[in-house]
């Protein structure tokens, strides 16, 4: 108790400065990962990219980020362990935010392919089962969150797989395809806007005081749906049939009209990796602000200070335009296979997959979810060539990334314990 | 980082787009084989070997080509295809090339020349295997719309016709085929006995180049067909 009430500054500092640090890593490299295929599919201008992943990944972060953050924040320890002795979980919860940034910096630097979510949950998991004791770490939501990390790219690919079938059967395989493609994309579109507000209100908006029955969301998200869908149409409209291209390539034309979807598919990819990352670096800040703020009580109720999102936010936006960028340019070059009509399929499955886990407060990886609705799009004969040892990739990063995350936060944890104490 | 982005990675390069090259590549070798011939009958020799260097050297540029694609194709890459009938696909690509380069190595190697009385159905013969192997190749040209379509709907349909088309132009080379043999047997016995046999050989070459071209196209229809 003595410590926080001495040290309560330097501790909130150190917090702020890791925290930051974290969501830098997220703008730096996660984000890529979600804006580039937009980019790469050439519907967006890497501007334009940039532009939605920062407006959408902060609109993502602050209205649909709050369950995710709460799991980091108090979902995998048990508070009401810790309340003789807060200083541990502000020790805890700093050591996370070091080591899964260290952890991200190394593994960037070697070029592994981590994920922030594994690294913060492995962290925090670690420090608490050693640092403390196992009982402290609340397994049945920890074995939870590590299914959700299978069940997440099985169901984005499930997703995925339908939707583009459904836009072969509808589209592509048609008669006239262009003609087709009009008057279904605005379907898409709505659905883009429908299923996106939809979690959001049914799931997340508790926190900026909007409490609403599911009818009453319902209905609202079908009138964003609709709005959403106007937009798409009036921008439809300038979409026209280019004789030249489509002589060269059957479907230059069409894909011009998934290129207007895929706008909205990217917004709500970055609204959906803005609620589900931006957790990773601002539950652990919530965590200890909530501490330190409180004079050293743990079992708060109290709601996260909106500072701690805009930090989180601000980070992200700083990680995005000092590095991001060059990240999503190289992933946009390289994925030229991903064509518009495709990409939509992905994003909107990946998209949608990750905001019902952060309704859900499931932290989980957008990265290998979209990996997963990639590979549906795949298996319905949508993509000419992909390579499967990325899976193995993906699993091989989880067994390094859990371990090396704990040891860090375990190593850190005891060193600010002896600093401090 | 970039290397090993597994966005990035799982995108491999897509073997279709060099399929098409291979096969555009091996057409343009055997194409020559309609100028071969006409310097063979002019009795231009200078010629002719000038022809046969051309389509060695395209030859060699579709084996460099094929050995490309299958390089590309290790067995963790998925396709919408099976990767052993695409790869089958490719072999008989590269045969028409092969095919090519055979008919005119043994001719100018034994300098034949074309008796008179059938030098005529000898350039029909040849354009008509020419035809083929170029419908074959119109056929192929349509693989990246079939990607397009994940190998679905409509544009099947325009493909299967294109195949169609390809048999039928095969079948007329078999007509020709058996023409030219029994003009061919009538005067066998004015020409020099192996010279007779190595003719033989060579009108059965060029229509092999036909039937590989109409293979190309049914293991095309094997990509199809699922």
């Amino acid at each position: 108790m003595n410590i926080i009430a001495q040290y309560g500054d330097i501790i909130i500092i150190l917090a702020c400065v890791f925290g930051f640090f974290m969501a830098w890593g997220v703008g730096a490299n996660d984000v890529a990962n979600a804006m580039g295929t937009s980019v790469g599919s050439k519907a967006l201008t890497l501007k334009q990219a940039i532009l939605i992943a920062i407006l959408f990944e902060f609109a993502g972060a602050y209205l649909a980020g709050g369950a995710v953050t709460a799991t980091i924040r108090k979902g995998i320890i048990d508070p009401a362990l810790l309340s003789g002795t807060p200083e541990l979980l502000v020790f805890g919860m700093l050591s996370a935010l070091l080591a899964a940034g260290i952890w991200l910096l190394i593994a960037t630097h070697y070029g592994w392919p981590v994920s922030t979510t594994h690294s913060i949950v492995g962290a925090i998991v670690g420090f608490a089962a050693v640092g403390i004791s196992v009982d402290a770490v609340n397994w049945a939501k920890v074995s939870k969150i590590v299914a959700s990390w299978v069940v997440s790219p099985l169901t984005a690919g499930f997703f995925a797989f339908f939707l583009f079938r459904s836009v072969q059967k509808l589209i592509l395989d048609t008669e006239d395809p262009f003609k087709n493609a009009k008057r279904y994309v605005p379907m898409y579109i709505f659905m883009v806007g429908f299923i996106i507000s939809m979690v959001t209100f049914t799931k997340g908006l508790k926190h900026i005081g909007l409490d609403l029955s599911f009818t009453n969301s319902a209905l609202i998200s079908v009138g964003v749906g609709i709005i959403t869908m106007l937009i798409g149409i009036i921008m439809l409209r300038k979409v026209k049939v280019d004789v030249a291209a489509d002589r060269d390539y059957h479907f230059a034309s069409v894909e011009k009209v998934f290129a207007v979807l895929m706008m909205f598919t990217a917004c709500a990819m970055a609204f959906a990796h803005g609620s589900n990352d931006v957790a990773n670096a601002v539950g652990p800040l919530a965590a200890i602000v909530g501490v330190v703020g409180s004079g050293g009580e743990v079992a708060q109720k109290t709601a996260m200070p909106v500072w701690i999102l805009l930090l989180g936010g601000g980070g992200i936006v700083a990680g995005l335009v000092m590095y991001g960028h060059k990240v999503i340019a190289t992933v946009g070059n390289n994925i030229t296979e991903l064509t518009p009509s495709r990409g939509f399929a992905a994003t909107l499955a990946a998209a949608t997959t990750v905001v019902v886990a952060s309704g859900t407060g499931l932290p989980i990886s957008t990265t290998h979810t979209l990996v997963g609705a990639v590979l549906g799009v795949g298996l319905a004969r949508g993509l000419a060539a992909l390579n499967l040892r990325v899976v193995g990739t993906i699993f091989v990063s989880w067994v390094i990334t859990l371990p090396a995350g704990a040891g860090l936060a375990i190593m850190f944890f005891f060193m600010f314990k002896g600093m401090f104490v | 980082m970039i290397t090993n982005n597994p966005i990035l990675q799982m995108f491999a390069r897509s073997p279709f787009k060099p399929m098409q090259e291979h096969i555009a590549k091996a057409q343009a070798c055997a194409v020559q084989l309609l100028p071969f011939f006409e310097a063979v009958i002019a009795d231009d020799w200078e010629e002719a070997k000038k022809i046969q260097h051309t389509i060695a050297v395209l030859e060699g540029e579709a084996d460099a080509m094929k050995k490309d694609v299958r390089q590309h194709l290790p067995n963790n890459i998925f396709l919408p295809v099976p990767r052993t009938d695409l790869l089958e696909l490719l072999r008989m690509q590269d045969k028409i090339a092969n095919r090519a380069k055979d008919i005119c190595g043994i001719m100018l190697g034994r300098e034949m020349p074309v008796p008179v009385e059938i030098q005529e159905l000898m350039l029909d013969f040849v354009r008509s295997a020419l035809a083929t192997s170029e419908q074959a190749l119109q056929s192929l040209n349509e693989l990246d719309e079939l990607v397009s379509t994940g190998f679905r709907g409509r544009e099947v349909e325009v493909v299967e016709r294109m195949l169609i088309e390809l048999d039928d132009l095969e079948h007329i080379n078999d007509g020709l085929e058996r023409e030219i043999r029994s003009q061919l047997f009538v005067i066998e016995k004015q020409l020099h006995p192996i010279d007779a046999m190595f003719l033989y050989k060579v009108i059965r070459w060029i229509g092999d180049l036909a039937d590989r071209a109409q293979q190309v196209g049914s293991r095309l229809q094997l990509l199809l067909a699922r």
